[in-house]
């Protein structure tokens, strides 16, 4: 860990306005994924602003009849909230199926949204990684890849989004509200708020520098079984090798997002018109063009079998 | 105290004590936080600086230049020591890399250079600042590309266990040839961390030429004498203080880098430093139980009459390590007239591979375990009574040798009463519990019970107290307590009135923690001990020690009873002995014997594994603590399970390291893996092994439990994966479609 300044800012505009004001300086919220590459040397702000202080903690009612997540509110907290519960359950049970309970309690809402690859490229200093060192190269593409993207990707990285609230959120339109160091305020919907990797797989997000993440909105809520089904290797504390978040209908109708598959949550909405069809129909159009390597291609088949699971669980 | 004669009846034998589900006497301590493990001991030297490990960027090749100009000047900075600064150290006892000095690199992250500072951070942050020029060379880092140039390699699994190279019996190509049924399968199992709680850790301290080290080891003499041969002072200037290990499996048998280095950077520094590494290093820098490739040929008549067993198996290490010694137990199993076991070792560049719980059987089991459910199921016979149809009492190597106890069929039988084996349906694939294909799976567990010398100290003082002092360790297994019971029931006092201070190098040498051979040899020590101090104390009381009675705090002779301490009214009273070993072992083969049943549940749909039920018959000869040892035995069951579903270090075999080197990466199992686990006890002695006529037990819960797992998956599903560990890609391909 290199030594780093810190602050607690006023206000998120001030905070906004700090971050930009002070060559290499980050936010930081629960510190839960921050605090370990800081560690690792793999983040080295030479700031911090602490956002802590600044509420953006509470779930409020849209007039449109959904729900504002302010960006600090805890995994934990919004987990277990009875609007969360009963309207979005999909993004509750995609929540409880992350981290471990001491880890929820600290994470927050914008900092899940931000988690860094799990690649194990990226957290070996000593080795070649586009997104931790750009231009060193990529290890993952001929190294050890059976957690890592199976779409998405690129020839500079075949990195995974870890996250499981993201993924529900992605099921959900979910809009990623921001300020700016201006006061500028901003709404990111959560399709365009993570990127592809490109060529520049050092940026995970549209985020612009020193943009803070103040809430995230939901729509109304979708009718439907709101499914979160995250396959691992052990049976907590692991991340997805696929997850899906879905909303269906007992007909299979809905909505459907992957996780673990792609360096976002993966989703893609013109094949959901197919979901009644089955999972093949859906997964076939999700994962055209989809390039695993060997040792990763088991994703595809994993994918289109927990679909069906998910589907079989709405039509019960 | 010689031991070569059968136990006859002692004072073990009352079983007032000993054979106590006991809680740990040390329990308050671990729960409160206040167990003095090594990197926590801010008490025992003031002034305590820390040392940061700097682990090698390649696998293999030379470092050419190192520069530390940046690091010296950061913050806090107080010394750093590089390789190239150090020539190569000597290596300790069973270290196949050198741990330090030298421009050569042997395997990725191999020390390089220890940054001392103020404050951990500073040494971390300083250690970063640290660039390396290295020359990097090709390595070899792929077993399965390796093997066809692998050597025959005679065995030794670093504990004592392991033969030659091949050994043969009778004819058994021929016999194979003319076996009325035959088996001929290749498994492979994985490269497996011990991934310890505990990190290696050591803080060294200087006075002149003498210098201590509160360290993390299993093994105190071993490391006392491996630390003066690397560091080339005489052994009476170092001390090694370990009287809590948080977890070992093997990792720390051995010394480490932690404490090499911790030694050179406090004498860099001129004060006391302290050392950890971190959990990259310990799975890159340390050791690692090694990756094999085994083949199992069985031919039986078609009555399951075992009439040929071949096991061969090939495993990789650098150039002076050893094989895994997986084909162990297949000498000794089953009955068979003709049979073969050989090892092969290939030359890897990848880290150290060396013991882990139960080295050899433990990754043997679990292939020749799954052999004989595949064989069982040609034959159309229960795998259950396929066993029992091929126990042997005798060596089958050596017929003359006959087993100084075995009771495995008692364990197969009433573990396959008490699990509801007989409901298992022999078909596989055809029960289902929701969206749960659920199948059940048994193996045989089977562990040889090691004997080492092991000695230990007992002093009475006045208040009664026996106080026992041995460099034995405890790295959880529960070692204090059971000397605790012995000692209590040796002397006749509570255990209240029994002091246990172990791992210190300045205490008697004893057998310490491996290869299940701890407990039994340890507290046999205490026994001799406190057979000297019974004689001591009945001479200073005038009583003939034949004729006293140690109970109740008292020492009795006739119509005479008097308090223990008053024995001691004078002046403490010391005894110290050893048990010492004869030939027991070799006329008669000791080993311990179990039986794992095990349900599982695969998902239908995604291929998830999840285990159900888990049973585990034992016998193990006398049971110290039940307690304790149902610990020991549920640990290897979990180890086991990891090893079967999930356990693996995924090698990147072009730049020849363990990727997964943290604890998210490498996923051993959570609470939410493990059902509720059943373990019995066969209630029986084995006066062969010792005066406590107990055997090992500490290993004895892995060796099989893989394959009961495994087997399990393939009744559930009707997939055979013979590739270690069973994840669910292995299985998607085969399952039935999802519906």
């Amino acid at each position: 860990m290199k030594s780093f300044t810190y602050e607690r800012p006023s206000s998120p505009a001030a905070a906004a306005a700090s971050v930009v004001a002070t060559p290499n300086a980050k936010f930081i919220a629960g510190g839960t994924n921050l605090l370990d590459l800081m560690k690792l040397q793999i983040e080295t702000p030479a700031h911090l602003v602490d956002v802590n202080g600044l509420g953006l903690d509470t779930i409020e009612p849209t007039e449109d009849g959904g729900l504002r997540v302010g960006a600090l509110v805890r995994n934990t907290d919004l987990a277990a909230d009875a609007r969360i519960r009963k309207d979005y359950a999909v993004l509750s049970r995609a929540l409880l199926a992350g981290a471990s309970g001491q880890l929820r309690n600290k994470a927050t809402t914008a900092g899940n949204l931000l988690q860094r690859t799990r690649c194990p490229y990226f957290f070996d200093t000593a080795q070649a990684c586009n997104k931790r060192q750009p231009g060193s190269g990529c290890s993952a593409l001929d190294g050890v890849s059976r957690q890592l993207a199976v779409i998405g990707a690129s020839q500079a990285c075949i990195a995974t989004y870890p996250g499981d609230m993201a993924v529900a959120m992605r099921v959900l339109d979910a809009t990623v509200e921001t300020v700016d160091a201006k006061g500028t305020e901003r709404k990111i919907p959560m399709a365009e708020f993570h990127r592809l990797p490109g060529d520049r797989p050092e940026i995970d997000t549209t985020l612009k520098p020193g943009e803070l993440i103040t809430a995230v909105t939901l729509p109304k809520p979708v009718a439907g079984t709101h499914i979160y089904r995250k396959v691992r290797d052990r049976a907590s504390y692991a991340y997805a090798l696929v997850s899906v978040a879905a909303i269906l209908g007992k007909d299979g109708s809905g909505h459907v997002a992957f996780g673990g598959v792609a360096p976002r949550p993966w989703r893609v909405e013109a094949a959901e018109a197919d979901l009644p069809k089955g999972a093949k129909a859906v997964t076939d159009t999700v994962f055209a063009g989809a390039e695993p390597t060997p040792a990763n291609a088991y994703k595809l088949k994993l994918a289109e079998r927990t679909l069906t699971a998910a589907l079989n669980q709405a039509r019960a | 105290m010689k031991f070569d004669t059968p136990a006859g009846r002692n004072p073990i034998d009352q079983l007032k004590v000993v054979g106590k589900p006991t809680d740990r006497i040390d329990g308050k301590y671990k729960t409160t936080g206040t167990a003095p493990y090594a990197y926590e001991r801010h008490d025992v030297v003031a002034n305590q600086a820390y040392g940061y490990v700097l682990g090698a960027g390649i696998a293999k090749g030379r470092v050419r230049r190192m520069d530390t100009a940046a690091a010296r000047q950061a913050p806090g900075v107080l010394a750093i020591v590089t390789t190239l600064e150090t020539p190569r150290m000597e290596r300790g006892m069973m270290n196949a890399a050198y741990l330090f000095g030298g421009d050569e690199i042997q395997h990725y992250h191999q020390a390089i250079a220890v940054v001392v500072a103020e404050t951990f951070e500073q040494a971390r942050a300083a250690a970063f600042l640290v660039t390396v020029d290295y020359a990097p060379a090709a390595g070899k880092f792929d077993l399965a590309a390796e093997a066809k140039g692998a050597k025959p390699v005679p065995g030794d699994s670093g504990e004592g266990s392991g033969g030659n190279g091949e050994e043969r019996v009778g004819d058994f190509e021929g016999a194979f040839a003319q076996a009325p049924l035959t088996f001929d399968e290749t498994y492979t199992t994985a490269d497996e961390s011990h991934a310890m709680m505990e990190p290696h850790a050591t803080i060294a301290a200087w006075d002149g030429d003498k210098v201590t080290l509160w360290t993390s080891n299993q093994m105190i003499a071993w490391g006392h004498g491996s630390l003066a041969k690397i560091l080339g002072i005489p052994k009476e200037n170092v001390r090694l203080d370990s009287p809590y290990v948080g977890g070992g499996f093997g990792g720390k048998l051995f010394v480490r880098a932690d404490a090499v280095l911790a030694a050179l950077a406090a004498k860099a520094a001129g004060r006391p430093v302290k050392v950890a590494l971190t959990r990259p290093l310990i799975m890159n820098n340390t050791t690692h139980r090694p990756a094999t490739i085994q083949r199992v040929r069985i031919g039986a008549t078609k009555d399951g009459t075992i009439t040929a067993i071949a096991h061969e198996s090939t495993s990789g290490n650098l150039p002076d390590g050893d094989p895994e010694t997986a084909v162990n137990q297949t000498k000794l199993l089953y009955a068979g007239a003709n049979r073969l076991t050989a090892m092969k070792l290939a030359h890897l560049d990848l880290p150290e591979g060396n013991a882990m719980r139960a080295p050899g059987e433990a990754p043997g089991l679990m292939v020749l375990e799954v052999a004989m459910d595949e064989m069982a199921e040609k034959l159309g016979l229960d795998p259950v009574a396929f066993r029992i149809r091929n126990d042997t009492q005798v060596d089958p190597q050596a017929p003359e040798r006959p087993f100084s106890h075995r009771d495995l069929v008692g364990c197969l039988t009433l573990g396959a009463e008490r699990f509801g084996w007989a409901k298992r349906n022999a078909k596989p694939g055809r029960v289902r519990d929701g969206q749960w294909l659920v199948g059940m799976g048994m193996a045989a567990a089977f562990r040889n019970n090691m004997v080492l010398k092991s000695g230990a100290r007992v002093r009475l003082d006045g208040t009664g107290t026996v106080t026992v002092e041995t460099d034995m360790t405890d790295i959880g297994t529960g070692s204090y307590t059971i000397i605790a019971q012995t000692a209590a029931e040796m002397m006749g006092v509570p255990l209240d009135k029994v002091v246990v201070r172990l791992g210190d190098s300045a205490f008697p040498v004893s057998s310490g923690s491996g290869g299940q051979f701890g407990a039994n040899s340890s507290t046999a020590g205490v026994y001799a001990a406190c057979v000297k101090l019974r004689e001591a104390v009945a001479q200073r009381l005038g009583i003939n020690s034949a004729d006293a009675e140690f109970a109740d705090g008292q020492v009795r002779a006739g119509n005479r009873a008097v308090p223990l301490g008053e024995a001691a009214a004078g002046g403490a009273l010391t005894a110290e002995d050893s048990i010492e070993f004869g030939d027991l072992s070799k006329k008669q083969q000791q080993s311990t014997f179990g039986a794992h049943f095990v349900e599982v549940g695969v998902d239908a749909d995604t291929a998830e594994i999840r285990v159900r039920r888990m049973l585990a018959v034992c016998a193990a000869g006398r049971i110290l603590n039940p307690k304790s040892a149902r610990s020991q035995v549920i640990g290897g069951m979990t180890m086991g399970t990891g090893a079967a579903l999930m356990e693996e270090l995924a090698v990147d075999t072009r730049r020849g390291f363990f990727a997964n080197h943290d604890l998210a990466g490498y996923e051993v199992p959570v609470h939410a893996d493990i059902p509720h686990q059943e373990v019995i006890f066969l209630d029986e002695v084995d006066p062969m092994s010792s005066p406590m006529k107990a055997k090992g037990v500490g290993e004895l819960g892995i060796c099989g439990v893989g394959a009961a797992v495994a087997n399990a998956v393939y009744n559930a599903t009707g997939i055979r994966v013979r590739n270690y560990p069973i994840t669910l890609d292995k299985l998607l391909d085969d399952l039935p479609d999802a519906a």
